[in-house]
Order: C-alpha cells, then sequence, then structure tokens
C-alpha cells in the first residue's frame, strides 16, 4: 500500500503526469455519463434516424457558444407549436355553422439576432374527413408590412409547407422589394433574407443586407368545410446556432457524436495498445525462453509481419467484411500481434533469462509456464507502461484513420465519423470550421493527456531516463 | 574472419528472400481474399461472353438452349485460356512465382493516367511522387533531429532542452492530422496555398512554373510531417545521445581535454551512428510505400492513395506488385545494412551472430 502511495506521489511529481491524468480522469467521466445518459442502442438510432428525425433541428449550426465571442449574434432555432401551450402561438378553431369552422392561427415572436435565420418551414397536422381546408398565410413584418406567402389547399394528415424553398414566392417578393427600393436586386436571393431584411440599399448586397429587428407575425386564416375537424401548426424559424455543439449536413446533433466517440475511443485505444502489448511481450518471452526452433520460428513469422503493409490489409479486410468497431479491434489486434516489438521484448527477455533467479527457479523444478508467467513477465511488465499509455493514442488515432477514410463502422457515431463526413461535404470549403474542429480537439485532447502521462512515467520506470 | 562474415552473409540473403517469398504469398491469398476475387472476374467474364452472344445477329436463329450451351462452350474455354480452370491453390503458386519475378500483369480496375492498365506503369507513374515528397520530408526530419539533438545533449538542463521535453507531447498526433489544421488555415482561412493536389490544373506548360507549383503544393504536406514528428525525433535524439555521452570513454576524452567538436563526432557520433542510419534507412523505405492518411488528406498522387484506392477495389495485381516491391526494397535495404554495419562498427565484423 505504502509502495502504491510512493509511487503516486513520485508519478504527481511531475506537473505533465497530473495533468494528463486529471484530462484523463475528466474523459472517463464524460464516457460513464454518456453510456449511463444515451445508451448506445439510442445514439446509434438517433445517429442514424435520418433527416426526418431532426427536422426541428437547423442545418450545419455552429455551436452556440459562438455567440460569446462574438458581437454579431447568430440567430438560435426558434420553435413555436400550437400543439404545445406558449407564448406566441396561438390557435382558435371557430365553428361558424355545423358545415363551416373558420381557422385562426397565429404565431408571433421577437428577433432580435443580427444574422439572418437559415431556413423557415411550417409543418401541418390536420384531421379532416372529406374536403380539405383552404388556407392563406401571411407574414407581417416589424415594420407592419404584410404579405401574403401562399393560399393553398391542405392535404390530410402530415403536411408541410417549406417556405424558404418556395421560388415563386422568392421572385415575387424580390421584384416586390426591388419597385419599393427603386433598384434591381441583382443577386439571387434567398427567402430568409427577404423576409427578415431591411427594406433600403443594404438589400442589394448579400455582405451588407441587415435584420429588420423587432416583432414578427406570421398568421393563418382558412376555412374549414367540416365542424369537427383539428389542426395543428408548427413554426420552425430555424437558427445559425444550436446546442453545445452544433449541427451537421443532416441536421444531426454533433453532440451526440461528441460525447459517443469518447468511450469509444477510450476503450478501443486502451484495449488495443493493452492486449497488443501484452500479447507482443508474451511471444517475446516464449521466444527467448524456448529458443531453437521455437524461436527461429517466431522470429521468421515477425520478420513476415514487417513486410506486409498493415494498413493496405487492414483496408481490405475491413471493405470486404465491412464490420463493426470491435471486430475491426480484434483484426488489429491479430494483425499486430507479430509486430516488431516482439523483437525489442526478445532481447530483453534474453538478458533477464541469464539472471540468478531464474537460474534458482529452474533449480528448484519450476515448470516452463510458471517461469515465463511468473517470474520473467512479471519482470519486464512495469517497463512497459509507459510505451502501453503512450501508444492508446496510436490507436485512437488509427480508428479515426479509418473512419475518416470512409472504412470505419458505419453504425458508431465516432469523433472519426464526424470528421468523415465534413470532409465528404466540404466543411473547410464552405468554411464550417467547427465541423472539423470541435472532434478534432477531443482527439488532440484525448491523445495529449496519455502522451502527457506516458512520458513522464517513462521517466519513472526507466532510470536511466530520469538522471537525464 | 571474412569468410565467417561471408556465411553468415548468405544465410542472412537466403533468410531475407523467404521472409519475402512467403509475405508475398500471403498478400496474394489476402488480395484475392482467398479467391473472393476470382469469382467477380468469372461472373463478369461470363457476362460479357452472354451479352456479346446475345448481340451478335449472326446466333439469331438459334434457340434458347442452344445460345447457353454456346455460351457455356465458350466460357469454359476463356476460363481454360486464363488458367481459371485450376483450383485457386494452384493458380495463386503462379501468382506467386509471377510476382516474385516482377512480372506484374495487368490491373484490373484502375488505370493509370495515360491510360495504361499494366500495373508496372501504373506503380512508376505514381513512385516518383511519393519518393520526392516523402524523401524531403524525411531528410529534413533527419537532420533537423540530428543537428537538434546534438545540441541539446551538450546544453542539457538549459530553457531550450527543457522545451524539447515539453514539446514531445505533441508527437502523440499523426502528420495528417495536423494536416487538417494546416488546410485549416493557410488554405481556407488565409488562402495562401492550395488544399491538396500536385501541381494547379492544368498544370502549367512551362518547367520552371511547373516545379514551383509542385513545391507550393508540397509545403502542407511537408509542414505537417514536420510539426507532427520534429519534436519527438528532437527528443529521442537528444536523450540518445545524452545515455552516450555518459560513457566512460566520452568521459576520458573529456579529461584530456579533446575539443568538444572532436568529442562529438568521434566519441559520440561515430558509436551511436549504426542504430541511427538503421533507424533513418528503415523509415525512408518505409515512406515510399506512402502514407495513405496523409496522401488521401492532401489529395496527392502518390503510392499511398493508389494504395488506398486498389485495397477498396480489390484491384489485387496492383496490390500484390506494390506488396513485392515493397517486400524487395525492404529486404534489400536490410541486407546492404549488414554491410554498412560491418563498416561502422569493427566490432559487428567478428561477431556473427
Amino acid at each position: 500500500m505504502s509502495n502504491i502511495k510512493q509511487s503516486l506521489r513520485t508519478l504527481f511529481a511531475y506537473r505533465s503526469a497530473l495533468g494528463g491524468l486529471i484530462i484523463i480522469l475528466i474523459l472517463v467521466g464524460i464516457s460513464a455519463y454518456t453510456i449511463f445518459a444515451i445508451p448506445y442502442d439510442e445514439a446509434t438510432k438517433l445517429w442514424r434516424a435520418g433527416e426526418l428525425y431532426w427536422l426541428n433541428n437547423p442545418r450545419n449550426a455552429m455551436p452556440s457558444w459562438v455567440n460569446l465571442f462574438s458581437f454579431k449574434k447568430m440567430p438560435e432555432t426558434i420553435i413555436l407549436d400550437t400543439k404545445k401551450p406558449q407564448l406566441g402561438a396561438s390557435k382558435a378553431l371557430i365553428p361558424v355553422s355545423d358545415k363551416i369552422t373558420r381557422i385562426k392561427i397565429e404565431f408571433s415572436f421577437n428577433y432580435e439576432y443580427d444574422d439572418f435565420p437559415s431556413e423557415l418551414n411550417l409543418f401541418f397536422n390536420s384531421n379532416f374527413n372529406v374536403s380539405a381546408p383552404q388556407l392563406t398565410i401571411h407574414w407581417v413584418k416589424p415594420n407592419g408590412g404584410s404579405i401574403v406567402l401562399k393560399s393553398f389547399l391542405l392535404s390530410k394528415g402530415e403536411d408541410r409547407y417549406y417556405i424558404s424553398n418556395d421560388d415563386r414566392l422568392a421572385r415575387e417578393l424580390k421584384s416586390t422589394i426591388s419597385r419599393k427600393i427603386n433598384e434591381t436586386i441583382g443577386y439571387d436571393i434567398p427567402i430568409t433574407i427577404l423576409l427578415f431584411a431591411l427594406e433600403d440599399s443594404s438589400i442589394l448586397d448579400p455582405s451588407t443586407a441587415r435584420v429588420m429587428k423587432g416583432n414578427y407575425k406570421l398568421w393563418i386564416d382558412g376555412i374549414a368545410f367540416e365542424a369537427n375537424m383539428n389542426l395543428d401548426v408548427k413554426l420552425v424559424v430555424y437558427g445559425k446556432v444550436y446546442s453545445w455543439a452544433g449541427t451537421d449536413h443532416l441536421r444531426r446533433d454533433l453532440g451526440i457524436a461528441l460525447l459517443w466517440g469518447t468511450p469509444i475511443a477510450l476503450s478501443f485505444g486502451v484495449i488495443a495498445s493493452l492486449s497488443i502489448a501484452l500479447i507482443q511481450m508474451f511471444i517475446g518471452a516464449v521466444s527467448a525462453w524456448f529458443g531453437g526452433k521455437i524461436d527461429t520460428i517466431i522470429q521468421r513469422i515477425t520478420e513476415v509481419f514487417m513486410v506486409l503493409p498493415f494498413i493496405p490489409i487492414l483496408i481490405m479486410i475491413s471493405t470486404f467484411y465491412k464490420f463493426n468497431i470491435w471486430i475491426l479491434l480484434v483484426v488489429i489486434i491479430v494483425l499486430s500481434m507479430f509486430g516488431g516489438s516482439v523483437k525489442n521484448y526478445r532481447a530483453i527477455f534474453l538478458q533477464i533469462k541469464e539472471f540468478p533467479y531464474i537460474e534458482a527457479s529452474r533449480a528448484y523444478g519450476a515448470s516452463n509456464f510458471r517461469i515465463l508467467t511468473h517470474y520473467l513477465i512479471p519482470k519486464v511488465l512495469p517497463t512497459i507502461i509507459p510505451s502501453i499509455v503512450l501508444s492508446v493514442a496510436d490507436f485512437v488515432f488509427l480508428e479515426a484513420a479509418l473512419a475518416i477514410l470512409g472504412l470505419g463502422d458505419p453504425l458508431a457515431p465516432t469523433w472519426g465519423k464526424i470528421i468523415n463526413d465534413a470532409h465528404s461535404n466540404g466543411a473547410l470549403y464552405k468554411g464550417l470550421y467547427y465541423w472539423v474542429l470541435e472532434p478534432s480537439l477531443m482527439l488532440a485532447v484525448t491523445s495529449l493527456s496519455f502522451a502527457m502521462l506516458g512520458f513522464a512515467l517513462d521517466k519513472i520506470f526507466n532510470p536511466k531516463l530520469r538522471e537525464m | 574472419m571474412i569468410p565467417r562474415f561471408g556465411k553468415y552473409v548468405i544465410k542472412r540473403g537466403i533468410i531475407l528472400f523467404l521472409t519475402v517469398i512467403v509475405a508475398t504469398y500471403i498478400t496474394v491469398l489476402i488480395a484475392n481474399m482467398g479467391g473472393y476475387v476470382d469469382e467477380i472476374i468469372k461472373s463478369d467474364l461470363y457476362l460479357s461472353i452472354s451479352q456479346s452472344i446475345r448481340q451478335n445477329p449472326a446466333y439469331k436463329a438459334l434457340n434458347e438452349t442452344q445460345i447457353k450451351e454456346l455460351i457455356n462452350a465458350i466460357y469454359t474455354n476463356e476460363l481454360k485460356k486464363i488458367g481459371f480452370d485450376k483450383p485457386f491453390i494452384y493458380r495463386s503458386i503462379s501468382y506467386l512465382r509471377d510476382a516474385l519475378s516482377l512480372s506484374l500483369g495487368r490491373a484490373l480496375f484502375i488505370s493509370s493516367d495515360s491510360g495504361s492498365k499494366n500495373v508496372r506503369i501504373i506503380i512508376l507513374e505514381r513512385l516518383p511522387n511519393t519518393v520526392f515528397l516523402f524523401t524531403t520530408t524525411q531528410l529534413l526530419l533527419f537532420f533537423i533531429g540530428l543537428f537538434t539533438g546534438l545540441f541539446l545533449a551538450r546544453r542539457y538542463g538549459s530553457f531550450l532542452d527543457k522545451l524539447s521535453v515539453l514539446f514531445a507531447p505533441l508527437s502523440s498526433m499523426p502528420g495528417w492530422f495536423y494536416g487538417i489544421f494546416l488546410i485549416l488555415i493557410f488554405a481556407s482561412f488565409l488562402r495562401l496555398l492550395p488544399y491538396g493536389g500536385m501541381v494547379d490544373v492544368p498544370p502549367p506548360s512551362n518547367r520552371f512554373d511547373y516545379a514551383l507549383s509542385v513545391l507550393k503544393h508540397m509545403i502542407l504536406p511537408v509542414m505537417s510531417w514536420l510539426i507532427a514528428y520534429t519534436p519527438i525525433n528532437v527528443y529521442v535524439r537528444r536523450t540518445f545521445f545524452l545515455m552516450f555521452s555518459s560513457e566512460d570513454y566520452v568521459e576520458l576524452a573529456k579529461a584530456k581535454g579533446l575539443p568538444e567538436s572532436l568529442i562529438q563526432r568521434r566519441y559520440i557520433l561515430r558509436p551511436t551512428l549504426p542504430p541511427i542510419i538503421t533507424d533513418f534507412s528503415l523509415t525512408l523505405i518505409g515512406s515510399w510505400m506512402g502514407a495513405i492518411i496523409t496522401e488521401t488528406v492532401f489529395n496527392w498522387p502518390g503510392i499511398g492513395s493508389l494504395f488506398y484506392q486498389v485495397s477498396v477495389m480489390f484491384d489485387s495485381p496492383v496490390l500484390i506488385g506494390l506488396v513485392v516491391i515493397y517486400a524487395y526494397l525492404l529486404a534489400l535495404t536490410v541486407f546492404a545494412l549488414e554491410f554498412v554495419y560491418a563498416i561502422l562498427d569493427p566490432r559487428i565484423k567478428a561477431g556473427g551472430t
């Protein structure tokens, strides 16, 4: 016990070790939280749910905290739903006669952000028997200007109106505003700007267009031709920031993958690094202890494995079988079992083999297995701890690299997968830096923490280095 | 002395060649997925034969069973022609023989930029790009590591020395990872350097401009590797030199009052040279096989991205070709190193084990 305390004290004498250990503990904490808060099945389901599930989220939104660092306030998503009683959403279905119901739905919200929303959608949910209700959607700007967005017959059940995709409306609004300011808008102006911008000459250029701040109203009036019908409407004004992590091109919450990436990366890295080191050490010990034919065979196998290109073979195998991440882990372990380190371990064991205490154990008749597991391996074990800790980062990055090449587990939400998505959707070209930076930061923090701890351990366990 | 060394060298040569053979054979098996790729080829062949016969107006008069018979006859004939009538295990031996004699054959799916399907041409087209990029990188890394290491070992405990220890963990992140950040900063944000590729599109016709364009595209990949691997390189070399500079013979040389530069050259560098050279030459050869992920991130048309392409597409001839060339290169390097050792370290000649 005092021994452990002693070694811990030595360890903490190195500030980098303490720092590394604290970060690792935080990562473990995040993992534990994630596993309990979002069970894995749910996480993969959420991650592969498709766009319909995430329809309330903005696309490619930055994390919300960017607003803390910028004078320009980016919009949050505003959701107003008549199903949920809330301020700014009101619904009235007034039966006029037994054949006619008047519909009046009104949404109003304050828009005080400095940037335009990314999209604007209306979702309808209605039940009626025969004839569809006739709806007219109005838009009222803070300056009182009112526009009719659309008049249409609602279809049954779920229906939606993607306001920001309505090309006809865009053309109409463009010419109306052009007439109002007596100048032609020369570019392909999105509806979100047309609906939310100040109507002066600043609108002529997308970079100068400014938001008209204030209270906006969207109201729907209509007539349904039967008495007992119901209609619920949801207005979503998509923002440009979302939650603490932002969203990707499929509107998914990146937070899920960032959180779940942690336990996956940690367990992948630790299991791979630990088991490979132990297996290699065991093989090295066997090779050194038995010598002769066994030694020769093991050495030749090692040399063959040194020639085989590791990553291409891994790529081929994983393309061919498309496994999940844990089988991939086993394949990686098997392929690295006979790695070059076997030779290093063998060299170390060849020296230890000649130590007097080994001779003594042989003299009292210890079996080969006992000598291997009780005398040889425990002697070397402490000295390889640093390299085990150090190589955790390598395997974390190996998993990320495979995911970036598009070869990882297709289901698992991992950091590499986010970078892969970001890459294939041109995040860096489009300036969506957060998309790449967030998972990269997690990777960097993880690998640095293990590296800091590993380097300090190296100095402690290899005293020759400590003098340096 | 010499005959003993010669005998040892011959033995090593034979073992190395056997290693190459076994490694190549394993690659043949893996690259063909134990015969799976053959199934693809067979079904492709069957399809193309049946299509050409069904579309041939000369056979219009035949009925369905006659056509099927005809197709089957031609198909078995074709199979025999390409040697597919025998089981895979026999063919794998002939694949092995072809691979070892470097008659690399034709690619299944991919072709070179000039349109050739010859594996050798495909590989030779990519190899210079990778060798150029990574030899530059490795040489820079080697010399920076060597000289900074020597410099720091001499100033042990100084601020710079402590800084090198502090920065060493930065190397836990691989080169391609820093590459992503560099692309983000220099290509996407500052728009100073290209995102990737090797030359501008379209390539400049002028020789000088072409070279300039290649250099411009090289900056980011080289920089990413330098940032990633210089800290660990410097740290390892420094520690290595420090260990050797506490040897008794160095102390003796110091006591004799020999000049610092002489001590470094003759008493520290000379005995540490064999492992350093081994390390460098093996890394260099390894780097010629390209860094798959770095080349993919930077879109560099080298061996690494070729490796990726063919592994995903199961283009086994190209893959086997790449592995065989690598195995030969590696074996030759290891073999050559035996002689280099003998020259650098007189003790080894006497050894023989």
